[in-house]
């Protein structure tokens, strides 16, 4: 049996690009995610997924009969199908948030699993795309789960909707990317709470429950420069069928996030185990 | 005489004001155990992590296997098994698991990866905690886990960062004759310790280090023969009076030190010094003839006692 050394299978890596960062091993990272992911608890990774689905029951068809209907670029639809989209939205955020920020920040600073990963002939690049995956890959999940709540329910009114799976996709990375930027970055479990104060009235007030136009005009600017707000009006026009220019911006703003992420996480990573 | 496996030269780590590791000079050969000896502080992680590829340098040359680590750092991490100072296993994984994903970090295959772990459990000794989570394990088996996943890899060098810190004797002796084993296997060693035995046990040449700076080089034979006597007398006499006796019982020995709550004597006859000193009219409380050891040369080279 001929059997590739880990010299002979670094040094295939030299000459190619970005090697010094690069081992063209993300599956790796991902292999150990599965592994320790098969015996973690569920009912904290169904914590994730429930909480925009009982927003959904509690505000969607509560708040909603009150209500009655809404428009949506002239369109009329129940109060359910209108804030739907911000939810599934809200679901992927959240799965992708999850793994990236305190899952990333543990495993940075008490479990030191990157710098034992980083002891190896893997890069940062690597580590970095590993883990981001693994977090995308839980905000497609909760996606889908929500999609599965939502479409026997008649919330989903166009054949759109389907592309909503790969939206929630690019937003999960992009939130995922983004998240784990901003944790290694960060130093105390204090500075890990403003994610989590800056998280919540983004939810809120993105436009998952109303139409952002009910605030004044520099409030909706704010509003508009922030993820979340994206998120939703991406997921929301695809689900309207309501496609256009506008949902190539929120693509573009997302794929800026993801690159600037991956940007970032591996200079941080580099700097802080390989430097 | 092949190249040596490591060299490096005026090699300095500097971080601002504060030179962790001042311009040392040193080559470790093929099949080689060197240590780096020294206090907490002296600088020896600091050169461990430089020569693992996980740290630049600020200055100085530096090769592995005639590899730069700033240019080739994958590939010269591919050639080390690191086991560092705290243990960082994956605690989320079981023993088996670790192993196994520690070899697929480096892209090894799973077939290879498989028969490696049964070798490396029975070396380990942890065949009947294969399936437990590392969390459950003792010190002592978290230790030889963390060298056993090292050679998954079947690296050419090991580096282990201080290998028996926090663990109790019987582990210790357990890990020595592990890594005495992987010695006679071809295996260069390169460890860091403030445990002069680990040393006298385990390096077949080392650095003593201080303040970032090599003060002296040799095997410990070669160290305790040049720095120190044969010897050396343990007098106790009781705090108040030490220092006393340390001025009249100068004239009677090599070298002596005083510590704060003991006098060492250094002679290469230690019985003939002790009989003459009791003879003289002194009293001590205790009194003990040993062998010097590193302790000694650590001493004598720096005025100071290795661990505070």
């Amino acid at each position: 049996m001929i059997t590739k050394s880990a010299v002979a299978i670094a040094e295939s890596r030299i000459g190619k690009p970005l090697e010094k960062y690069f081992a063209g091993r993300v599956n790796s990272p991902l292999e150990r995610s599965w592994l320790a992911f098969k015996s973690s608890t569920w009912i904290i990774v169904l914590s994730g997924f429930l909480e925009p689905v009982l927003f959904l029951f509690s505000f969607g068809f509560g708040v909603g009969s009150l209500i009655g209907g809404m428009t949506s670029n002239g369109q009329t639809i129940s109060y359910a199908a209108y804030i739907a989209p911000g939810l599934l939205a809200t679901s992927a955020m959240n799965g992708a948030v999850y793994d990236s920020t305190w899952n990333v920040f543990w495993k940075i600073n008490e479990s030191k699993l990157y710098q034992s990963m980083l002891a190896t002939s893997l890069g940062a690049l690597d580590v970095a795309l590993g883990e981001i995956a693994w977090a995308l890959f839980r905000g497609l999940i909760y996606a889908l789960g929500f999609m599965a709540v939502v479409t026997p329910l008649g919330l989903v009114t166009s054949w759109w909707g389907l592309l909503a799976i790969p939206a929630a996709v690019l937003i999960a990375f992009g939130f995922a990317s983004f998240g784990m930027a901003i944790t290694s970055y960060m130093k105390s479990y204090q500075q890990m709470n403003m994610i989590n104060i800056f998280m919540l009235p983004m939810f809120l007030f993105s436009g998952s429950f109303f139409p952002i136009s009910v605030y004044p005009q520099f409030i909706q600017w704010i509003i508009q420069a922030l993820p979340l707000w994206h998120a939703i009006s991406l997921v929301r026009g695809i689900m309207l069928g309501q496609v256009g220019i506008a949902t190539l911006i929120h693509i573009l703003y997302f794929v800026a996030m993801i690159c600037l992420g991956l940007f970032f996480t591996t200079k941080r990573l580099t700097a802080l185990f390989l430097r | 005489m092949s190249s040596p496996l490591i060299v490096a030269r005026q090699l300095t780590k500097t971080y601002g004001e504060f030179t962790a590791v001042d311009h040392i000079d040193f080559d470790v050969a093929k099949g080689e155990s060197f240590g780096l000896l020294g206090p907490n502080g002296a600088g020896k992680s600091t050169t461990m992590r430089m020569i693992g590829a996980t740290l630049q340098r600020t200055s100085g040359e530096l090769t592995i296997l005639g590899k730069d680590p700033e240019k080739l750092g994958p590939q010269i991490r591919a050639h080390l098994g690191v086991v560092p100072q705290q243990d960082n296993l994956d605690g989320e994984l079981t023993v088996t698991e670790n192993l196994y994903i520690y070899g697929r970090y480096f892209g090894l295959s799973k077939k290879f990866i498989k028969n490696k772990i049964e070798e490396l459990l029975e070396f380990a000794q942890l065949e009947e905690k294969r399936n437990v989570k590392v969390d459950a394990l003792s010190g002592g088996m978290k230790r030889r886990l963390t060298i056993a996943r090292g050679l998954v890899s079947e690296p050419e060098i090991l580096m282990l960062d201080e290998p028996t810190t926090g663990l109790d004797p019987q582990a210790r002796h357990i890990l020595w004759d592990r890594l005495f084993r992987l010695k006679e296997l071809g295996v260069t060693l390169l460890l860091t310790t403030h445990f002069m035995d680990e040393a006298e046990q385990l390096c077949g040449r080392l650095i003593v280090m201080d303040k970032g700076k090599i003060m002296a080089e040799g095997s410990p034979a070669e160290l305790i023969r040049k720095y120190s006597t044969k010897e050396v007398v343990e007098l106790r006499f009781g705090s108040e009076k030490n220092a006393e006796m340390a001025e009249k019982l100068h004239d009677t020995c090599d070298h002596i030190e005083q510590l704060p709550d003991r006098i060492l004597l250094y002679s290469d006859d230690g019985e003939t010094l002790l009989s003459n000193i009791m003879s003289g009219g002194a009293h001590p409380i205790t009194s003990l003839v040993r062998r010097t050891s590193l302790e000694d040369v650590f001493l004598k080279l720096t005025g100071r006692s290795l661990v505070e």
